[in-house]
């Protein structure tokens, strides 16, 4: 559920390794997956968590029997998979792995060993009227990132007006069908079935809107260890033995019989090239556009939740310089409770905590969230200053005759906000980067949008230095001007 | 705490303290201060340092509450205890102005809008009249070339004479002034005294701490000697600081 907390645990996941080799002098066969991802494709053992299991954890085994090696699991963040094949991380990514264009240009890719088939789910009530993408005009529709179905999504905006949402994990798009958030849901055959059985309270259309596979992808230089598993899930699938695995995870049907049977038919030199990918110029094409969007709602998010976090930091930090003993207790409470805890965890509980209870939009919870997190810090720093403006000037202003009120607004505010300034595009700056970790609630902005553009690319180069120029074009100019007005209130 | 009355003047007294005290926890600041200033006198406090000079001004600029006595300033009366809300203090600021040891500008206004602030939002002046009152201000006290300069950018003449504007823009009957001479140099130390002669003789009562017997002597109509909370000279300026000058002023100034 908590994916995003996941992935800062995973770090040291990431560095201890599930399967050890029991001292065996054979080289491990390395190989990565995500965990978190789940059963049927690798779970962490509900008998011994220190382990994991799945189908694709058994594939795994089968590739380092044949290899004569034995299989070592590596955790890693599930988008993160094939970056880290990459970076030779391990040899082997493999972890309900779509096949798509742009991994064949970078990567030396199995054969697709699962046939999967994207299905959409709706509510018992709209079985009828939704039965493909096209009948969802105006709707929202959820899927995971960076997945072929989010570009069946994307494709389907244009095409039919609909409204991809966004989601990190494959439990929360099902979740929030149920109560109403989302009108539908496309993700692949698997992951439907599963959310089934563990949420239900939804419908499967039986008819699939597209198909898709799913692969292991190693590093392009890896092509011998490539065709070496190839060979063996080859040889698998004609004794029987992958079918075993699939069926003992209830993921075999005949489709997949059928699959099978024309994989071993063609010609053993085909590795089933998915159509060609697109050219970096192309998805630059693609993705600017998107990209600019996306930079638009981390602006426009930043700028509100500042707005929200600055009016509420001044209430908050008056509250506490002149309300009474009472107010002041719940006040430095608050502050503390923010401060304390992890806004992922606060934009959790605001979005899905909350949901039986208020059902905010993603946007609004975005604004909400980070507005009152920042609040409390923001609070600290008017505090701060308030209370670094001398006492003198304050008796002096009440020796004018100037009430409580007109001395904070007159005298006491217009100071501590040049000694605010500072720390307060320090924090806008921050808060603009943390804009990102809104993505967990389903809202697309500037970060989400460049791992969903790498993804699709197979690369972060081109992606990553966009994004970056993007952040830097919005802050650098912020900070700019807050070092300006700086240097005008001290010269006069 | 024999009453020192002293009541040349005819007119009603700008101030009348009666026997104040002031007491801090187990520690009693001032026994018993009794202190006329007439309309059109200015009156030196002076002592040594933690005499409670400054004690007497902050007092009856209502900064700080005192245990017993009574304080009169015009028709305005303060009584002993807690300091009453700002909201109640609003007649006793009109008529009370303070200028600080250290000036207190505001950092963030112009000369002009310092003097400025009070008349157009304690006293509902319009900014009109607020301008002219400011500019004749700091006209007569030489500072409106600095008009629009910051504090920071004034000179410590400059900046008191235009504290000293603030003060009176809401046309005070008693000026408090705490050390006015502690960062003046003997020129400017003369131009104070006789800008101090000149808001007397408009009618006002002043009152000066300080521990400068010079500038006392040559400004100050009458002095009060505060020692250990309790005043212990009084008399005319002349006679009194020339007496001590000769005898132990050393005791009074040190």
């Amino acid at each position: 559920m908590f994916r995003r907390l996941f992935r800062f645990l995973g770090v040291a996941t990431l560095l201890s390794t599930v399967w050890s080799c029991t001292g065996s002098p054979r080289t491990p066969l390395r190989w990565g997956g995500d965990a978190e991802g789940g059963a049927p494709f690798v779970e962490a053992d509900p008998t011994n968590p220190s382990r994991v299991r799945g189908f694709d954890v058994e594939i795994a085994a089968m590739m380092a029997r044949d290899l004569g090696r034995t299989p070592q699991f590596v955790q890693v963040a599930w988008a993160s998979i094939a970056q880290s094949v990459e970076r030779g991380d391990f040899a082997i990514g493999m972890s309900g792995l779509e096949d798509r264009p742009a991994l064949h240009e970078r990567f030396a890719v199995s054969l697709p060993y699962y046939e999967f088939r994207e299905v959409l789910a709706v509510r018992a009530a709209d079985t009828a009227r939704f039965r493909s993408l096209g009948d969802l005009g105006g709707r929202r529709v959820a899927t995971l990132g960076a997945t072929m179905a989010w570009d069946m999504l994307l494709q389907a905006q244009q095409t039919h007006g609909l409204v991809p949402v966004s989601y990190d994990d494959d439990v929360h798009p099902y979740s929030d069908l149920v109560n109403g958030r989302v009108d539908a849901v496309l993700l692949d055959h698997v992951l439907a079935e599963r959310s089934l059985k563990r949420v239900g309270g939804f419908v499967v259309q039986p008819t699939a809107l597209a198909t898709g596979h799913y692969v292991a992808v190693l590093a392009a230089r890896d092509t011998a260890l490539r065709d070496s598993i190839n060979a063996t899930l080859r040889a698998r699938m004609r004794d029987g033995s992958l079918e075993r695995v699939f069926r003992s995870w209830n993921v075999w049907d005949t489709a997949q019989a059928r699959y099978q049977q024309q994989l071993l038919a063609s010609a053993p030199a085909r590795t089933a090239a998915p159509p060609r990918a697109a050219t970096t110029r192309q998805s630059l094409a693609t993705y600017l556009p998107a990209l600019l969007r996306a930079a638009l709602i981390t602006l426009a998010l930043s700028l509100l939740a500042m707005a929200l976090a600055v009016a509420l930091g001044i209430g908050l930090a008056s509250g506490r310089v002149y309300g009474p003993r009472a107010l002041r207790v719940v006040l430095t409470a608050y502050v503390e409770l923010i401060r304390g805890t992890p806004v992922l965890l606060q934009l959790f509980v605001l979005y899905y905590g909350l949901a039986d209870v208020v059902r905010l939009p993603a946007f609004a919870a975005a604004v909400l969230g980070l507005g009152l997190n920042y609040a409390a810090y923001e609070s600290e720093i008017y505090r701060a200053a308030l209370e670094a403006i001398p006492a003198l000037q304050l008796e002096a202003a009440r020796t004018l005759g100037l009430s409580e009120w007109q001395i904070l607004r007159f005298v006491r505010g217009p100071q501590a906000l040049r000694l605010a300034l500072a720390p307060m595009t320090n924090d806008f700056v921050a808060l603009l980067k943390d804009s990102s970790l809104v993505s967990v609630i389903t809202v697309v902005e500037l970060t989400k949008q460049t791992a969903i553009y790498a993804t699709n690319a197979g690369s972060w180069a081109v992606p990553g230095t966009l994004c970056a120029l993007v952040y830097l074009a919005m802050s650098l100019p912020l900070a700019r001007m807050a070092r300006h007005l700086e240097q005008r209130w001290k010269h006069t | 705490m024999e009453a020192h009355v002293n009541t040349p003047h005819a007119i009603a007294p700008a101030l009348r303290v009666r026997a104040l005290q002031v007491t801090r926890g187990a520690h009693t600041v001032l026994h018993g201060v009794n202190l006329d200033i007439s309309a059109g006198e200015v009156c030196a406090v002076m002592g040594v340092s933690g005499a409670g000079k400054t004690t007497v001004l902050r007092v009856v600029a209502a900064l700080q509450p005192f245990t017993a006595g009574t304080i009169t300033i015009g028709d305005v009366a303060l009584t002993p205890g807690a300091l009453p809300p700002e909201s109640r203090l609003r007649a006793l600021r009109q008529r009370v102005g303070v200028v600080f040891q250290s000036h207190a500008l505001f950092e963030h206004l112009t000369a002009l809008d310092n003097v400025m602030l009070a008349p157009i939002h304690a006293h509902g002046q319009s900014r009109a009249e607020a301008t002219e009152t400011a500019t004749r201000l700091l006209d007569s006290l030489g500072v409106l070339p600095r008009a629009h300069a910051y504090p920071r950018q004034l000179s410590g003449g400059e900046a008191q004479r235009v504290a000293i504007a603030r003060a009176l823009a809401p046309n005070p009957q008693l000026l408090l002034m705490d050390e006015p001479t502690s960062a003046l140099d003997p020129a400017r130390r003369a131009a104070l005294g006789e800008s101090i002669r000149t808001l007397a003789s408009q009618g006002r009562g002043v009152c000066i701490v300080t521990h400068d017997a010079d500038f006392a002597r040559s400004v100050a109509d009458r002095v009060v000697v505060l020692s250990q909370g309790t005043i212990v000279q009084e008399g005319n300026a002349r006679e009194l600081l020339t007496a001590t000058d000769t005898g132990g002023g050393e005791s009074i100034t040190a």
